[in-house]
């Protein structure tokens, strides 16, 4: 079989293969040698070495800032996300009337697209702070703090939905052994239900970790980076650095490759983080 | 004694549970409330019930819709969505049975390029890929369909090839032996196996492709505006924004989501699962 299929290669591989090649694998290594020219435009490039890179870092401080915003955005929301999603997963598995129309609700805003998420929580935001005469523009930690409630609010019920299906199989002879044991409630969760779903954290924590250093959508629309740049989320950075610049191109793409790298690393440590688990187990 | 006890908390529980859907809940009702009251009363007091000075009824609708053409937006919007997810499906289907069912060098070396491209963000293309559609004539809303099936490509294929590995070989070669093609053992026989897996990704890909901003933006942006680019669009030159406008048009671009999830609840929340176990 596999040699007759081979010959149909033009059919059943080529087609993916060429929009592959030009939405993405074309663009990556043009970019990737572009993030070592000077240009404007992608035919009129000169070669400048490491430049555009030493340039992303000197030329001005919102890359590096851009960079602990992020930071220290991930980390909170990383956190905040799972915490809440995880006492909600509790809750859900109990035997509580309408929880599946708990489920339902706490899932939608995941749906919703974020420059839509933005623009809402920009009016519930304004509103708020119109009480003390501001604005969420007017300072950088009420656009760090939009941002936040901005994430839980669409992340929380999405990591809900995964806790919830981990913890339904959380195996019911060993809690029901652990609460003849005598057992308490937190000491059982702890010592049982919490090591029963570690994958599931894995997962919940790195999704949120990418979701929480990509983030772009929410960030433009939400804040667009005001006052002056310093709510900038590196994404959010490389986009303006590329556009509202010119002659700026090449040290926007040595950002994305920096970028890329970050990302990448998460990746890769994920990947290593859930094989490690998988041999102990 | 427990039993109360275990009663009250249960009852705790409920009521917390209803606060979080509650707060939830609000932000798009607030949105909706203030959709039907004019411009000038948004920012400053959007937690206010419209009453007879601020009401305007629909006129924020009707100028909205003017200003962005939101009905051209929703179809252009509905035509990327559609017609990119369904291109996504047929090819990567094709794709992923093919670089599963022929091992070699260039097979492996297709997969790691294509679990590689799942890593790597939207930035690091998004100037030359947006060029090079330019270049290539790709910047039309016929166009952007390829772009989208190349740059899904990635995921769709990993998670077509996850499942059709697990997939006995013996049917596909019973069919092979009774004197089938390869291409009537795809679509006769791989293809309907497929159907749960296909169901999932075609979910996760109208969900990216349906709210995805920079793409569309960056290459047909200028003459085809899909719904989050109109939407941004409002926002104008100078940073003045028409609130009313603004809050109109949010409400019109949640509908279609609304709808779409209550339609499909149960295939949304498994698919979504299954796409974050996987990827």
């Amino acid at each position: 079989m596999e040699k007759t299929l081979k010959k149909y290669f033009a059919l059943f591989a080529l087609p993916g293969l060429i929009c592959f090649c030009i939405a993405f694998l074309i663009p990556m290594v043009w970019g990737l040698v572009l993030s070592f020219c000077e240009f404007t435009n992608i035919t009129n490039a000169t070669f400048v070495g490491l430049d555009n890179y030493i340039k992303a870092f000197t030329v001005d401080g919102y890359f590096i800032h851009s960079f602990w915003f992020t930071l220290l955005f991930t980390i909170v929301t990383v956190v905040s996300i799972n915490v809440f999603a995880f006492i909600l997963a509790l809750f859900l598995t109990r035997d509580v009337p309408g929880t599946n129309t708990f489920r339902t609700i706490f899932f939608m805003p995941n749906l919703i697209g974020g420059i839509v998420l933005g623009w809402i929580w920009q009016v519930i935001i304004n509103g708020v702070l119109a009480k003390y005469d501001a604005t969420i523009l007017s300072q950088t930690r009420y656009g760090f703090w939009g941002l936040v409630v901005l994430m839980n609010w669409q992340n929380v019920g999405y990591m809900m939905v995964i806790y919830v299906a981990a913890l339904q199989n959380v195996s019911s002879d060993m809690l029901e052994a652990a609460s003849i044991d005598g057992s308490g409630y937190f000491n059982t969760l702890f010592r049982i239900t919490i090591p029963s779903v570690a994958p599931s954290i894995t997962i919940c924590l790195f999704m949120t970790l990418t979701n929480g250093f990509k983030l772009f959508d929410q960030n433009l629309a939400l804040t667009a980076g005001a006052p002056n740049h310093t709510t900038e989320m590196l994404a959010l950075n490389i986009f303006s650095t590329f556009y509202s610049r010119i002659g700026f191109e090449g040290v926007g793409q040595a950002k994305a490759v920096i970028f890329t790298l970050l990302v990448a690393a998460i990746a890769i440590s994920q990947l290593f983080v859930t094989r490690s688990k998988e041999v102990e187990s | 004694m427990s039993q109360v006890r275990r009663k009250s908390t249960r009852w705790v529980i409920f009521v917390l549970l209803l606060c979080v859907a509650a707060f939830v809940i609000m932000p798009i009702l607030v949105v909706l409330m203030n959709s039907f009251k004019s411009r000038f009363y948004i920012s400053s007091e959007p937690f206010i019930f419209p009453n007879s000075e601020t009401f305007i009824g629909m006129e924020n609708y009707t100028s909205g819709i003017q200003k962005i053409k939101f009905f051209h937006s929703f179809f252009i919007s509905l035509w990327i969505t559609v017609a990119s997810v369904v291109l996504i499906q047929l090819l990567t289907s094709m794709l992923a049975w093919y670089i599963t069912r022929v091992k070699g060098t260039v097979t492996t070396l297709i997969y790691y390029l294509l679990v590689f491209s799942m890593i790597v963000p939207f930035q690091m293309v998004m100037f030359t890929m947006s060029k090079f559609a330019n270049m290539l004539h790709l910047d039309n809303p016929v166009g952007i369909v390829v772009l989208y099936a190349g740059f899904g490509a990635g995921m769709a294929t990993f998670m077509f090839a996850g499942f059709i590995k697990s997939i006995p070989l013996a049917l596909e070669e019973a069919a092979m032996i009774d004197g089938a093609t390869p291409v009537q053992t795809f679509f006769q026989v791989v293809m309907p196996m497929l159907k749960s897996m296909s169901v999932t990704i075609a979910i996760l890909n109208t969900m990216w492709v349906w709210n995805d901003y920079l793409l569309p933006y960056l290459t047909i942006g200028t003459t085809y505006r899909t719904i989050p680019v109109a939407i941004q669009y409002l926002r104008g030159g100078y940073g003045s924004v028409d609130m009313g406008a603004m809050m109109a048009m949010l409400v019109l671009a949640m509908i279609p989501v609304i709808v779409f999830y209550l339609l499909g609840q149960k295939h949304i929340i498994k698919g979504v699962l299954a796409g974050a176990v996987k990827g």
